[in-house]
Parts: structure tokens; sequence; C-alpha cells
């Protein structure tokens, strides 16, 4: 398959709950993994709170899957890009999101940032960028 | 051109799908191909044949199945998101203990990396949602 990677984005536009589609997204994503493409993800607009540090879903009964996005560094999923401006119109700062790290094999496993912080014309420009843009 | 669509909203609630089956069909009609077309979220919901609408309106679940027979169209529904939602074939329904089926003519039920590989083999993939 290695002919044919493409780069595949999945865009997370949405809180993580209220709506099923970051859940969904997100099992999207961990299927997607075993399939050895170039594959990224971006938080945006309201998608931003589904990595925001601290979650507690106990009062509204769902299932917390934030834990779900610390395990994407093991899949290989090491690019995730959130939009500052959507962070900063939400009162939200890169401290208030979850610390997501990936090993490094190819830097002797040092342990990365996953998240990346990108303006909205960097975004849109890296958005163009792709072969797949899958929005949720 | 080799088109895969993916519908990710449910029929009558949202136009979502009535503008893949529009598109799906005028790509058709103009000489494209389509590979697959990948239900998901409550899209599942596009594939259950207890769909009972008014004389008046689309039949839209019809609408999808007959366009599948004429074309040989490939419509997958996403098992995850069908299993919540109560979409079931024969082999869910045995698998999962149910005393019923429901799925539509033309339909099949898989897994997510229909998806994956849709946007892998294809030169488009179209989304349809919200």
């Amino acid at each position: 398959m290695s002919e044919n990677i493409k780069k595949f984005m999945y865009l997370n536009r949405r809180a993580p709950y209220g709506t099923i589609y970051a859940w969904e997204s997100l099992e999207v994503v961990l299927i997607g993994a075993a399939f050895d493409q170039d594959v990224s993800l971006a938080f945006l607009d309201d998608g931003v709170y589904q990595l925001v540090k601290g979650q507690d879903t106990s009062g509204v009964d769902m299932k917390n899957f934030s834990p779900t996005y610390q395990a994407l560094g093991d899949y290989d999923v090491t690019k995730l890009y959130v939009e500052k401006e959507s962070l900063e119109e939400r009162g939200l700062t890169i401290d208030d999101l979850m610390p997501l790290t990936y090993e490094d094999e190819d830097d002797d496993w040092a342990e990365k940032d996953s998240i990346r912080l990108v303006s909205r014309a960097e975004l849109a420009d890296i958005m163009d960028d792709q072969d797949i843009l899958f929005s949720f | 051109m080799k088109f895969a669509i993916q519908v990710n909203e449910g029929p009558y609630q949202h136009q979502a799908t009535d503008s893949a089956y529009q598109f799906a069909k005028a790509a058709l009609e103009a000489g494209h191909e389509i590979m697959r077309v990948f239900f998901y979220h409550d899209g599942v919901n596009n594939g259950t044949n207890l769909t009972t609408p008014p004389q008046d309106d689309r039949n839209i679940v019809k609408r999808w199945s007959e366009l599948a027979k004429t074309h040989s169209l490939d419509l997958v529904v996403c098992v995850a998101a069908a299993q919540r939602r109560g979409i079931v074939d024969e082999g869910e329904m045995q698998r999962n203990g149910k005393d019923a089926q429901n799925i539509a003519d033309g339909f099949r039920i898989s897994g997510l990396g229909q998806l994956i590989e849709a946007g892998v083999q294809s030169d488009r993939l179209v989304v349809f949602g919200d």
C-alpha cells in the first residue's frame, strides 16, 4: 500500500458531548490508523473542547472518552493541529488542553508534543494540502 | 472520475442524504463512477427497510435501493454506528441475539475500514453532512 499513501485529515468541529460526532470521529481515526496513511487531526470551532483536560461526565451519564486521545500517539497519530483563534474565542489557552505526546521513533524515541498550535490561516493552508478531509 | 460518498445524517431529518443521492445520480448520469456510498452516524438510518414515508413524499430508502440495483452501487452501512441505532442484517441478528432484521435491499453492513479504503481508492471522497 506504500505506493498509495494519501494525506488524511480529520476535522473536529464540535463539542465532545451533546452529539455523537466527536466520539464516532475518534472511532474512524482509530480504525484508519491501521491503513498506513499520512494522518492528521484538526480541532477547530467547538472541537477544541474535545481536548480540554479534566473532563468529568459523571453528571450526564456519558462515557468520558477523552483518555482515548492520549492513546493516539501509540497509533502513530501524532499530528494534532489546534486552531489558535478557536481557543481564544472561547477563552481557552493551550494550558487548558490535555498534554498529548508521542514517542518519535526517528529521534531515539524522544517524547514530543502531538499538539501543534496553528493560526486559522495556517490551518487553511494545511487543509488545502490534504487529499482527504473528513469533517465531523 | 472515481467518487466515494459519505453520508453522515439521517433521512428526512436532514437534507444531506437527499443531496448525496442527487449528487450520486448526477455523477452516474454524467458517466462517472461511484465506487462506494458509506453511511455513518445517523446516516445508517438510510438503510432500514422499515421506513414508511407518506405516499406523497419521496421514499429515500427505496430510492437508494433502486439506484443501487440500476448501477450496481456498493451501499455500505457502518456496523458500529448501525449497532447503536438498530440497523440489523441477517448476520448481525444472529450475532447479537436479535429476533428481527431490517437492512434494506442493496445495502450491506460492514466496518469503518470500508470508509478508509474508499478514501484511498477513489479520486474524490465527498462528504455530505452537517
